[in-house]
């Protein structure tokens, strides 16, 4: 029976609050329904204020739902509090730590939380593969911001949870973390931990999520394999560099980064289309090259409504 | 079993690791105390028969101490914690409302008992303290630690800021203990001081603490007991159900 339990299973969660400011009633979350197996690596995406945290909190039981229900691993994130959180090791989204004590000791006192005694070797584990070792008698005050998010993971995979919660922990920190986080997170996943991910780095959520869900004002708007979502992403890219301002007929469906310009290309003909109107505005593009979508694509795809990518969504939602 | 109990070790170490600031600063606060006010009244004011005021103040400082410490531990702890957002890492852990009850508590009991153990270690050589009925003395220290580790959670639940903490602290915690008759016996009061003296919980707890030094005090020590355990249960209930309903930590 417990082979068949999605690892987190979300059921027509709704968050609503009144807005501190105005006073207005807020739908964080509208009717959020689906699960994440045994073992997965699943990416949740979305732009800020899509619901993503407020998702994640009430799976965690930081926030009580509005309406619906969140099991993990088949104990409900209320009624059944206890287990769900020992299954569950989340990494929040803030750099928080407790100045007190040294990372040791914090590493300690968490396991503790969770009735772990005699943890050390795994604790010595950790340390060493989260590049911690040397820092393990430091005190939480003294690390960096890459450091205090290192503790942060191993804080939250000092139990050793069947599923783990990672909130944009790579935000703001440097290529060797990412690596090694993501190198160590994966090693757990081949072991068998499930993995719930939210990033705004979503050439990350391509490399690592094989199934991914998106959010959009608190509704989910896809949810598919990742695979599938690219392969049925409208168009292809058109990618070039250009010195000056883009035309105006281009511009409004380009995505600008610094010289760097892409537009979304069907097919030949479009692509013919772009560089005529380029052309005639006595613009010459540099390095132009076409290149498949990528998740960055299908997410803006989605995200702007767009009828390819926005009927998959519902398809598969 | 060990979640609760790790949460009360983390309390008691974060407290004992700022000892000088917890532990120390506040005996040394009772001692001049001690030192400026015995010094000064000794000789003109006797307010039990026989008694001189170094021994009638010593006991109030004692629990004066007990009960700002114990207060001061669950309510910062809690304060300090919403507000550098470290709470979470306790909010995500297994702990029941009645854990996180336990571990505050007793962490707090225990760091206003250690001070308070403190203020008579060095105060007690001042005074010929005749320790009527020590019985008397651990119940009240133990119920007056308690009641203020259970309105220290609350405080801490209910601030948003340190602001209101201190608002809290000032407002509330400062002048109720400080008119509970640690410097003075409500008998030297005005009729209508006297009265509102009953109404406020930390007389009882001085004076009940007090008898059992000096077996003198203003009411029955009975009275003092049932009162001040009948409020630290009452506190005690309103602390354990905002840890229930996750009172303004969880959303």
């Amino acid at each position: 029976m417990a082979g068949f339990m999605p690892a987190i299973s979300f059921q027509s969660v709704s968050k609503q609050y009144r807005s501190r400011g105005s006073g207005a009633v807020v739908q964080a979350l509208d009717q959020v329904s689906f699960d994440i197996e045994e073992g997965e690596f699943f990416g949740l995406l979305g732009p800020n204020g899509a619901g993503k945290t407020s998702l994640i909190s009430i799976l965690a039981g930081l926030s009580r739902p509005s309406g619906g229900a969140v099991k993990v691993h088949g104990y409900d994130v209320i009624a059944d509090f206890a287990q769900a959180r020992r299954c569950l090791g989340v990494v929040p989204q803030e750099l928080v730590f407790d100045p007190f004590f040294s990372v040791r000791e914090t590493l300690r006192i968490q396991s503790g939380y969770f009735g772990v005694r005699r943890n050390e070797a795994w604790i010595d584990e950790l340390l060493e593969c989260l590049g911690l070792a040397d820092k393990a008698g430091a005190n939480m005050r003294q690390l960096s911001g890459g450091m205090k998010r290192r503790v942060l993971v191993a804080q939250a995979l000092v139990h050793k949870p069947k599923v783990i919660v990672l909130d944009e922990p790579t935000a703001g920190v440097d290529v060797e973390l990412r690596q090694t986080l993501w190198q160590f997170i994966a090693r757990l996943n081949r072991q068998g931990s499930t993995v719930l991910l939210t990033t705004h780095y979503l050439e990350e959520a391509e490399a690592l999520c094989p199934r991914i869900a998106m959010l959009k004002s608190g509704k989910v708007v896809a949810l598919s394999n990742t695979c599938d979502l690219l392969q049925n992403a409208s168009s292809n890219v058109m990618r070039f560099k250009l010195d000056h301002e883009l035309p105006p007929l281009l511009a409004v469906k380009a995505r600008v980064t610094g010289r760097v310009v892409q537009l979304p290309a069907h097919d030949a003909q479009e692509i013919e289309t772009h560089l005529a109107i380029l052309r005639q505005a006595g613009l010459q593009p540099q390095d132009v090259e076409i290149r498949k979508a990528d998740l960055e694509d299908v997410f803006l795809e989605v995200m702007n409504c767009q009828p390819g990518v926005a009927a998959t969504a519902e398809e598969l939602a | 079993m060990i979640g609760w109990l790790t949460l009360f070790y983390k309390e008691v170490l974060r407290f004992w690791k700022v000892a000088f600031q917890t532990v120390a600063a506040p005996v040394l606060t009772a001692l001049m105390y001690l030192l400026i006010f015995g010094h000064v009244l000794q000789d003109r004011v006797q307010v039990y028969p026989g008694v001189g005021y170094t021994d009638f103040l010593i006991p109030g400082l004692v629990m004066m101490s007990v009960l700002q410490n114990a207060f001061a531990n669950s309510s910062s702890s809690l304060i300090q914690s919403k507000m550098m957002g470290n709470l979470v890492f306790v909010l995500l852990t297994p702990l029941s409302p009645w854990n996180w009850f336990c571990a505050y508590m007793l962490s707090s009991m225990v760091r206003g008992l250690v001070v308070g153990l403190g203020v008579l270690l060095v105060t007690v050589w001042f005074s010929s303290l005749p320790w009527a009925a020590p019985l008397w003395i651990a119940a009240f220290a133990v119920l007056g630690a308690g009641l203020l580790s259970a309105m220290g959670i609350i405080a801490g639940l209910w601030s948003e800021k340190f602001d209101q903490m201190a608002a809290f602290q000032n407002f509330v915690i400062m002048p109720m203990t400080f008119l509970s008759g640690v410097f003075y016996s409500i008998h030297s009061l005005p009729d209508f001081w006297q009265t509102a003296s009953h109404f406020n919980p930390f007389f009882y707890m001085i004076d009940g603490f007090r008898h059992g030094f000096l077996g003198h005090s203003d009411v029955s020590p009975w009275i003092s007991l049932a009162l001040v355990g009948s409020a630290c249960l009452v506190m005690s209930a309103v602390a354990l159900h905002l840890l229930r309903i996750g009172f303004k930590i969880r959303s």
